[in-house]
């Protein structure tokens, strides 16, 4: 188990006493204090990792969360915001002598504005909703976690999610207008709004992606635009992954930046194949799903370029779609492919490098040696366009030992994106999952300056700690800050 | 003034100063923000392309870097800075366009803005010295990235008040191959507006959108020519409107020309207000504003920007008394103006302390350009 902070033993002694107080601020049915009904707060998408908070809170509004933080920051209890759980990171991991904030009432739509082309929703309105409240009229939101039907746009922020779109449309970052957040201490503010652009210095910028340690998101205004009037589909085999990267390459390089570039290696393949059937083909190493939207002339002329760009790579297979159900069931099998895998494994667990593209060919031989080694099998999709690699290691947490050695295994892959210039995590966040491999791509100063930041939000450290950074001690100010790595198996990490 | 010549110079100084500095590139922002004071710290030294993947769509240069060479650079590969950076050496009447490092410190975007994304969007990372004199570094050489906090968004638009930039890394994107403009008669900023919006609710992915009275609506349309044709016949005939279609040429002129903000170029006495409002927002404001000011105006980003120049005096207040939301920029004026006036909306209590906090995270000691955004810190 991963080292969490110290338990705070005073805090855990005033359990009952603070039940009570989180009872003067919210309904009292809203604080949930049996082990039985808090169980399913345990664990979120990450669940190798399982912990039953010390309470859990659910408000509904506003002021409501900023007494519960005003009266935590004097108490000095930590807290754990929380939205839907996806989180495949751990970021909603609870503590033992925390107060876990569940943000699942907060989920109405407040506003529709066509006009300035944006949805004001409360941070636990899931991602598909969103789309879903503004498709009748030709509209979406853009970012687009595989997760998207049940993770909500809080968890987005915090998150900062991207999708299989966001190679051509951004991330949550870059979809996001304003927010509404209450800090540590209770205090609420606004960033952004309807407009754009900051008009201090850019904190919705560094609240976006921040896991949960800066703020409680309290209201979310996102941008939504016009959906593309159409949108294909081309299926590519390749013997090599190799000639599949260099595809990848060549069709950014022509100027093209299609919708969503995915790939997918041969076990991943079969075990999609296997599972949904959508005509994948099986003989091949790799295999792209190219995806282009827009005005059906623009459509055309662009399958027609990739396709040739293609050929000049030695594709073996070439499918374009020609229907909608076509297109749907070209993506079925990708969108399928950690369930596909769970299939055939007890348990995998999912990785998040983004490398260089160009380095792929030596990344997945590192991947083959490194199976080899730990003796456990991979299977790889691949967001291609951007470099995000979801190499999920396949084991049996009932075997012993088997977890460690697949946590071993991950961590090989991800030091190894990191020597060839990529980095830890492309899209699902830091959390606990990754917290003690940072000193492989950051340097102590460059992780002081970060926590230097986490400060400034909250002094006491009292907001999702444990999460993103080796342990933070002390938040003194001017003074030299320690940071201890907390897991031992990685105590001995070379830095690249 | 000192001129480190490496990055451990730079921190040397930095971590031994008591007092404040002034930093530059080429200096060409330096009418933007606040007055500023101190010692002249020059960072014209950390100047050269590092490294340019166009494949990767990943560029990283020394912050000194010209924005004119990165451009030249990136043309060379038929790849651009989708933001749209502007060129204001008239509108503020410098000698040039200025470095990478001034431009991603006052987060300055073009006409794009409104579908690429600001400046704030395209870095991925960066390597600077910090107020403790320390160098660290932030993001990576990679598109897609969530590792630690996004600290490249708060460097940009940061003024210079956080840190010293030494190198910056961008996402670079490939270059439309064609673009066309519509450019459209209308009665009102009413109807101005009304127009702008059809435009932005249609699938036609529209890159520019922006007005002038007297000139009617500009539309833009960029990417692939079958694709360029279709769309703009398509929006010609779902407007109605009287429209002319300008040839390539003419369409990337005067795009360039709004997005230098050219319109206002004409002097270099009046005032100019740099207004982000949502854009419904934009022909109500002038409404308000009209008859307590005289004041030339021009809308971009579909309405959710606003120029606006005036004979220099005191007017912050009306401006922002007449916005319901969003800010204004008090963005070029004389100095006696700038002093007098909030050049930067002020901000409620608590952001206000928070943003402090900040500043304090990264310069305790209150070394990198004291006073650039907010009077006194």
């Amino acid at each position: 188990m991963l080292k969490m902070p110290d338990i705070d033993r005073n805090v855990l002694a005033r359990r009952l006493e603070i039940a009570a107080a989180l009872r003067t601020f919210i309904k009292p049915e809203a604080v949930i204090d049996t082990a039985r009904e808090m169980r399913v707060y345990e664990s979120d998408g990450l669940s190798a990792y399982r912990q039953l908070p010390m309470l859990v809170a659910l408000p509904e509004t506003t002021a409501q969360i900023s007494k519960i933080l005003a009266y935590a920051h004097a108490a000095n209890i930590k807290i754990v915001p929380r939205g839907a759980g996806t989180s495949l990171s751990g970021g909603a991991l609870p503590l033992e002598d925390g107060i876990l904030l569940g943000m699942a009432k907060f989920n109405r739509i407040l506003d529709i504005d066509y006009g300035n082309r944006c949805v004001v929703a409360q941070p636990g309105v899931t991602n598909l909703g969103l789309t879903k409240v503004v498709e009748g009229k030709g509209f979406y939101y853009a970012p687009d976690p595989s997760s998207q039907i049940a993770c909500t746009i809080g968890g987005n922020v915090a998150e900062n999610s991207g999708g299989v779109h966001c190679l051509k449309y951004g991330l949550t970052t870059n979809n996001l207008l304003g927010l509404e957040m209450v800090l540590m201490n209770g205090e609420i503010i606004r960033l952004g709004g309807k407009h754009m652009d900051s008009d201090g210095l850019d904190l919705m910028g560094i609240v976006t992606g921040s896991e949960g340690l800066l703020g409680v998101i309290t209201e979310v205004t996102v941008r939504i635009l016009p959906k593309p009037e159409t949108a294909r589909a081309i299926l590519m085999g390749f013997d090599t992954s190799e000639e599949a990267g260099q595809c990848v390459a060549d069709i950014i390089s022509n100027g093209i930046i299609p919708a969503g570039m995915e790939m997918m290696d041969r076990p991943a393949i079969k075990a999609a194949e296997d599972f949904v059937h959508a005509g994948y083909p099986l003989h091949v190493e790799a295999l792209l799903i190219i995806e282009v939207d827009g005005p059906a002339v623009e459509v055309d002329a662009l399958v027609e370029r990739i396709e040739e760009i293609g050929a000049e790579n030695s594709s073996v297979v070439t499918r374009t779609s020609s229907s909608e159900a076509e297109r749907m069931n070209f993506w079925a099998g990708r969108k399928a492919a950690f369930p596909a895998v769970g299939r055939i494994s007890p348990d995998y667990m999912c990785m998040d490098g983004t490398i260089p593209r160009k380095k792929l060919p030596e990344v997945l031989a590192g991947m083959a040696e490194f199976s080899r080694k730990h003796g456990l099998r991979v299977a790889n999709v691949f967001h291609a366009g951007d470099g995000n690699l979801h190499p999920l290691i396949l084991f049996d947490a009932n075997k012993p030992g088997e977890l460690q050695v697949a946590e071993e295994f991950g961590a090989d892959i991800l030091r190894l994106c990191v020597k060839v210039g990529g980095v830890l995590t492309g899209e699902h966040g830091v959390g606990v999952e990754k917290r003690d491999l940072m000193s492989t791509m950051f340097s102590e100063i460059d992780l002081e300056q970060q926590l230097r930041v986490k400060c400034a939000f909250d002094e006491n450290n009292l907001l999702n700690p444990g999460k993103v950074f080796p342990t933070l001690h002390s938040c003194a100010e001017g003074g030299k800050m320690i940071v201890k790595g907390g897991n031992l198996p990685f105590a001995d990490l070379p830095r690249f | 003034m000192a001129r480190p010549e490496t990055i451990a110079e730079l921190a040397e100084i930095v971590a031994s100063a008591t007092e404040p500095f002034d930093l530059r590139g080429l200096g060409t922002k330096a009418k933007l923000g606040r007055i500023p004071s101190g010692e002249i710290l020059d960072l014209s030294a950390f100047s050269g392309i590092i490294k340019y993947e166009p494949e990767e769509l990943v560029l990283e240069v020394g912050s000194a870097t010209k924005l004119a060479d990165v451009e030249k650079l990136l043309a060379e590969h038929n790849q651009m800075l989708a933001f749209e950076p502007p060129d204001l050496s008239s509108l503020l009447g410098t000698l040039n366009s200025g470095t990478m490092g001034g431009l991603l410190a006052c987060n300055l975007s073009g006409p794009r803005r409104m579908k690429a994304g600001a400046a704030r969007d395209h870095v991925l990372g960066l390597s600077a010295v910090s107020g403790r004199g320390e160098t660290f570094k932030t993001g990576a050489h990679v598109v897609k990235n969530v590792t630690g906090y996004d600290l490249p968004k708060l460097m940009a638009g940061s003024y210079g008040t956080l840190a010293a930039f030494t190198s910056v890394i961008l996402k670079v994107m490939p270059k439309p191959e064609a673009q066309t403009t519509l450019q459209l008669e209308c009665a009102s900023d009413h109807e101005a507006l009304a127009l702008m919006t059809k435009a932005m609710q249609s699938p036609h992915e529209i890159s520019g959108a922006a007005y002038q009275p007297g000139q009617g609506v500009m539309l833009r349309v960029e990417g692939i020519a079958p694709s360029v044709a279709f769309r703009t016949k398509a929006l010609a005939q779902m407007l109605g409107a009287k429209c002319e279609i300008m040839d390539e040429e003419s369409s990337a002129k005067i795009w360039q020309g709004l997005r230098d903000v050219k319109c206002f170029a004409d002097t270099s006495t009046r005032s100019v207000w740099k207004i982000s409002l949502p854009p419904q927002d934009a022909p109500g404001f002038i409404e308000i504003l009209k008859p307590h000011l005289e004041f030339r105006y021009a809308f971009d980003w579909a309405g959710g920007l606003v120029w606006l120049d005036h004979e220099p005096k005191a007017s912050g207040h009306l401006v922002r008394s007449a916005l319901k939301s969003g800010h204004a920029m008090l963005f070029r004026a004389d100095e006696e103006t700038r002093n007098a006036e909030d050049v930067f909306s002020p901000q409620p209590a608590p952001l206000a302390a928070l943003t402090q906090r900040v500043k304090r995270a990264f310069d305790p000691k209150g070394l990198f350009n004291p006073g650039r955004m907010v009077k006194g810190h």
